[in-house]
């Protein structure tokens, strides 16, 4: 993602209220070289609304911290199933203020 | 936690929460679990409010009701990059209460609604994420398993109403992941302004509401729409496309909304205001070839956790209500004939929906996801097509009427040819009869 794009949706997430499960992220990758090594797309780093994806050196990261729990990750690795993705644990995560 | 209730409702969205109230109305022993500190903290919608799918559950609900604005004028938007063509309709007897439909804001709509369910005698447990379900040597769900210690907890019937992601459902085998193919991914802010400028831009007094629903150009080439509503001291703007073609596009949901932001059309009307909330929530498009198996052996699937979104008319939440209902309705039927929560009975549930506006609606519309995006002239060329026509006709340059009306059908007979104009006609004509 440019970074004038990470930019926005930084600004943008900054605007809302999570409760953080430290430690404890709620969606992984399965096995990361398949990331970098398999998927040429990495839509990942594109779709997700929330910019919690990202490229670096070829190799795929995540941070959820910012997870809107929308889904999107899981639903367009649909070539490698590469995303193990859970909702976080009761009360965690994202707090819609307005929804 | 080794307890056991008639019924167990996972979700408080819309459709747990109308099937939730609807059975401790009926004075049966019935649990709701939501994995959000609050009912609502998890759930995202434009949002507009149906009247009467609430109405039917809680007739005097617009009494304590969280509502925004009564919606008095509707607005379709064909968009290309400089301009719109559409239609406007406002009525003062959309003024006129009983109102049909409102704008409002989900967080605090559906507090309200949780409230009314625990009022009516239903037990709620937030913060409580359902990881699985349970089932008896036979396979029937006999219950659920929740992420607290020593977490399982029985009863003789479970209704999923756990969104459209419906990771229980899902992981239990009972439906298929939702796909790309079949699922919108939107995106949507809440943007604050003072109520006076909300009711000057849109022409509104009181509690008058408008809403505008857009397509053209905004969902860059994306079978995909956009929205803006008028709450009380705010605007909720967003876009919705399908993921399969966001997959495709390389482009990030944020800069789809920001683009839509700054349409020249739209960009006046959100000017100034300060954006409080960015969301993002999936939305199953699919429609009725789509739907997976709606019943089974002491488990059903109502609201998005079944795929009852009507894209077309974008009508959700009114589905969910009503299909959640219908779930209630027929596990109370069988409890009074003491009958157990069999996939053969079950099948009432079903029976229900059928004879609805539910699956009249879905069934109406169930090639349209398929034509939408197989025959991307309707989301690429007719938009600009439509607005140059506009353009054409209402310029006045000196040329003649006669010429300008030839110049409009060559631009058509150019981008669609004569074969391809008489064949979307039936294609559109077919997808929505």
């Amino acid at each position: 993602m440019p970074s004038n794009v990470q930019a926005q949706v930084e600004k943008k997430l900054y605007l809302n209220r999570y409760r953080v499960d430290a430690g404890r992220p709620h969606i992984k990758i399965k096995d990361a070289n398949v990331c970098a090594t398999r998927c040429t797309a990495q839509q990942c780093v594109v779709c997700c609304p929330a910019g919690c994806w990202s490229r670096e050196s070829g190799r795929v990261s995540l941070i959820t911290d910012g997870c809107l729990e929308c889904g999107t990750c899981r639903i367009i690795c649909d070539e490698f199933h590469n995303v193990d993705w859970d909702y976080p644990r009761g009360g965690f995560g994202i707090l819609y203020k307005f929804g | 936690m080794s307890e056991k209730f008639d019924v167990i409702v996972v979700g408080a969205g819309p459709a747990g929460n109308a099937a939730a109230y609807t059975l401790a109305k009926a004075g049966i022993n019935v649990l709701q679990i939501e994995r959000g500190e609050y009912p609502g903290s998890k759930n995202v919608q434009g949002a507009i409010l149906y009247a009467d799918a609430l109405e039917r559950l809680i007739p005097d609900f617009r009494d304590s009701a969280p509502l925004e604005r009564h919606i008095i004028e509707q607005r379709m938007w064909v968009l290309d990059e400089d301009s719109y063509i559409g239609g406007h309709y406002r009525s003062a007897e959309f003024a006129r209460p009983p109102h049909n439909r409102y704008t409002i804001i989900r967080a605090r709509f559906d507090k309200w609604f949780s409230d009314q369910v625990q009022k009516a005698g239903a037990l709620l447990l937030c913060e409580t994420t359902v990881k699985a379900l349970l089932r008896d040597v036979q396979g029937k769900v006999i219950g659920v398993e929740v992420d607290r210690e020593d977490g399982r907890i029985y009863a003789d019937a479970v209704i999923l109403a756990d969104g459209a992601n419906s990771l229980v459902a899902t992981r239990a085998g009972l439906r298929q992941d939702i796909r790309a193919e079949t699922a919108a991914l939107a995106v949507k802010e809440v943007i604050f302004l003072p109520k006076e400028t909300v009711d000057a831009r849109f022409n509104l007094s009181g509690q008058e509401g408008a809403v505008i629903e857009m397509l053209g150009s905004i969902s860059q080439g994306m079978v995909g729409t956009g929205f803006l509503y008028t709450n009380k001291d705010s605007i909720s703007i967003g876009i919705g496309c399908m993921l399969s073609d966001l997959k495709r596009q390389h482009l990030a949901p944020v800069e789809l909304l920001e683009r839509m932001k700054a349409h020249p059309a739209i960009a006046p009307l959100i000017a100034g205001g300060e954006p409080r909330e960015y969301a993002a929530h999936l939305i199953p498009e699919g429609g009725y070839d789509a739907l997976p198996q709606l019943y089974g052996e002491g488990w059903m699937l109502v609201g998005d956790s079944a795929g009852f979104v009507n894209a077309v008319h974008r009508e959700g939440s009114n589905l969910a209500m009503t299909s959640g209902q219908m779930a209630a309705e027929t596990l109370i039927e069988l409890l009074r004939e003491k009958r157990p929560a069999t996939a053969a009975n079950l099948a009432r549930y079903r029976a229900r929906l059928d004879a609805s506006f539910v699956m009249k609606d879905l069934k109406k519309y169930r090639r349209l996801p398929e034509t939408l995006d197989r025959q991307r002239q309707f989301i690429n060329d007719y938009p600009a097509l439509l607005n140059q026509a506009a353009h054409t006709m209402l310029r006045v340059d000196g040329m003649d009427k006669r010429h300008k009306e030839k110049e409009i059908f060559n631009a058509f007979r150019e981008r669609r040819s004569l074969l391809g104009l008489l064949g979307d006609a039936y294609h559109l004509w077919r997808a929505t009869r």
